[in-house]
């Protein structure tokens, strides 16, 4: 579930109260924007692939919350991961997307399935 | 709080594939077009989060692919559909600039797509052609005329302090998605079945609802329900044993059969190492929740569980009942996961190839369908929303959440779901019955929750109505005490009602097609 904006990134954007596709988020004029539905959030992460400035944080447990300490995740690299596994923003052109690889690797997982 | 009141030739309900797919359609042929979607429209809705190939078939395969199909589908397809279907796909795919990986050896791969940026592209396009989109308006109700013509719906605008919107319409397209029973699948916690609720309130039928029985493989603790990689998975049980799984016909029965005497625990170290390494480009969020966790998936053992897929790639819905997509209640029209895929799936999962086919041509001809209805704006319009809105005693002790919480609880379990009996489904049916008088009393928590507390309860009563008057195992529907099919049962069935349920068996349409 979302755990974190991190306050020191976020450019007040509200693009994470925009896009989230279960309103978990409640815009503050001017502020950060608030957790106001945690128990809303169904962990898709696509918050974080749309926050340009990677400000935001989503614990994978789906079930229950898992308060992060701020300081310990902005030093890694997970709020920016999926957005540049993906290609976005800065790090345009710099990861290809390959998912047209998935039908021929389902082929190879099921060619090695049945040859036992 | 303020309010919204628009006109509008079409207004599609959804915001997803099918519903993006329609709204382009309906656009393009000169409709002014209203989406009003749930949430944001370009990450709602299964297909955003996911990464999705199309049953995209160059003319000369067709006829194998259709036979393959057919070959799998125990009955209930029908040729004609599938035909159409992989023409539709096939034309709308290549119509469009759409974010189709970069060539390959100089051919752009048009079947597979990732999710996040497929949605985002049809938001574009939808935008774009003119349509108004509306995010974070959740329909909650239907709107007809006198004479039971659906011209309308209704709903709030959660992100303006919880006011009205209506909007009047000449055809009304529902592409709101299956119904995930809140089983923490991938993307999925907004797909609660409003559609069939609101569909079913207007008098339409619904189809298939006995196919909603589909699993798929996740970390325990997470949503990441991506299958491809655990095909490459050794499983232990709980003493440590490897768990000897059949490599395609019965694996996810074997492996439900292992968790429900306890845990299973799995490492991906089948998969070769050059497929490893290239894996966060191919799917950016299947690696998310190793990473935080500090598990290594294809050397660390770790917990993995099933999470139901309801008849979001299971396969019923309402029922289709023209060629273009029109239900049997006029102005209303279906798309998508909301419409029952049977005419091309059968009785099997159309996986994400088939279903995403579907989505974009169901999607293309409600749409162009809807454009042609005439909006008549002086009808007086009757509101048709009833459980949990229009209450018929006092308010219910029950919050949302609670009746959400059981409908979960009955429709995911394996024994429960999985492995149907006739005794099992009556037992939970009994569970489902009761919590419905409560529902149509009304509940406590926002008007959102309890429209989708009332839709998990009507959607999960049909699914398993529907299998209890299917005393056979066809396809995804398994009944442990009743294995194999009946060759009487080489039927539609039918479903509909909510006070009262109703189910009536029906041959399954064949339009005559030349083999």
């Amino acid at each position: 579930m979302i755990e974190l904006i991190l306050a020191d990134r976020c450019t007040r954007c509200d693009i994470c109260v925009r896009v989230c596709p279960t309103n978990v988020f409640d815009a503050a004029a001017g502020e950060v924007p608030v957790i106001a539905r945690q128990g809303d959030c169904q962990t898709c992460f696509l918050c974080e692939l749309h926050c340009p400035v990677d400000a935001l944080y989503v614990d994978p447990d789906c079930e229950n919350p898992r308060p992060a300490d701020p300081a310990a995740i902005a030093a890694t690299d997970w709020p920016g991961q999926y957005r540049r596994d993906s290609g976005w923003g800065r790090w345009r052109g710099r990861h290809a997307d390959e998912s047209w690889r998935m039908d021929g690797i389902f082929a190879i997982a099921r060619e090695q399935l049945s040859d036992g | 709080m303020s309010e919204l009141d628009l006109d509008a030739d079409v207004l599609v309900l959804g915001g997803g594939l099918a519903a993006t797919w329609a709204a382009l359609s309906a656009a393009d042929a000169g409709a002014t077009v209203v989406l009003a979607d749930k949430g944001y429209c370009g990450t709602s809705g299964v297909t955003a989060t996911a990464g999705v190939s199309h049953w995209l078939v160059p003319p000369e395969r067709r006829a194998a692919a259709m036979a393959e199909r057919r070959s799998i589908a125990a009955g209930l397809a029908d040729d004609a559909w599938m035909a159409r279907v992989l023409d539709e796909t096939w034309r709308r795919l290549h119509a469009y600039d759409l974010p189709f990986p970069a060539a390959v050896n100089g051919r752009r791969p048009y079947r597979t797509i990732r999710g996040p940026e497929y949605l985002r592209a049809m938001r574009r396009l939808v935008k774009r052609a003119g349509v108004r989109i509306l995010d974070h308006h959740p329909a909650l109700e239907l709107l007809a005329d006198a004479d039971g013509r659906v011209r309308g719906a209704a709903g709030v605008r959660r992100q303006h302090g919880g006011g009205r919107w209506r909007v009047r319409a000449g055809g009304v397209v529902l592409a709101t998605g299956g119904c995930a029973f809140r089983s923490h699948l991938l993307g999925a916690r907004g797909n609660t079945g409003d559609g069939l609720l609101m569909a079913a309130e207007a008098g339409a039928e619904l189809s298939g609802m006995e196919l909603s029985a589909y699993y798929t493989p996740a970390p325990a603790f997470s949503t990441i329900t991506r299958s491809m990689s655990y095909l490459f998975g050794t499983y232990v049980d709980s003493a440590g044993r490897e768990l000897d799984l059949p490599p395609a016909e019965g694996r996810v029965e074997a492996l439900a059969r292992a968790l429900l005497e306890g845990p299973v625990r799995v490492r991906l170290d089948r998969m070769p190492v050059a497929i490893r390494e290239r894996l966060r480009r191919v799917q950016p969020n299947f690696m998310i929740p190793f990473d935080r966790r500090g598990i290594d998936p294809f050397r660390d053992l770790f917990e993995v569980t099933l999470r139901g897929e309801g008849t979001v790639r299971g396969v019923g819905g309402v029922r289709v009942a023209g060629p273009d997509c029109a239900t049997t209640v006029p102005g209303l029209w279906v798309a998508g996961d909301a419409a029952s895929r049977e005419p091309i799936a059968g009785a099997v999962s159309g996986g994400g190839a088939q279903n995403s086919a579907w989505a974009v041509s169901t999607g293309t001809w409600a749409g162009a369908a809807a454009a042609r209805a005439v909006p008549e704006p002086r009808h007086r319009l009757r509101p048709l929303g009833r459980a949990g809105m229009r209450p018929v005693a006092a308010t219910s002790a029950l919050s949302a959440e609670e009746v959400a919480a059981a409908v979960r609880d009955e429709l995911n379990p394996y024994e429960k779901n999985l492995f149907r009996t006739d005794a099992g489904l009556r037992a939970s049916l009994d569970v489902l019955d009761a919590l419905w008088p409560a529902v149509r009393g009304g509940l406590r928590g926002s008007p959102v929750a309890i429209r989708e507390a009332a839709a998990l309860v009507a959607a999960g009563r049909w699914a398993y109505r529907a299998a209890l008057h299917r005393p056979e195992s066809r396809g995804m529907h398994r009944r442990t005490d009743r294995p194999g099919p009946d060759p009487a049962l080489t039927t539609g069935l039918h479903i509909g009602g909510l006070d009262r349920i109703w189910h009536r068996y029906a041959p399954v349409p064949r339009e005559a097609v030349a083999r």
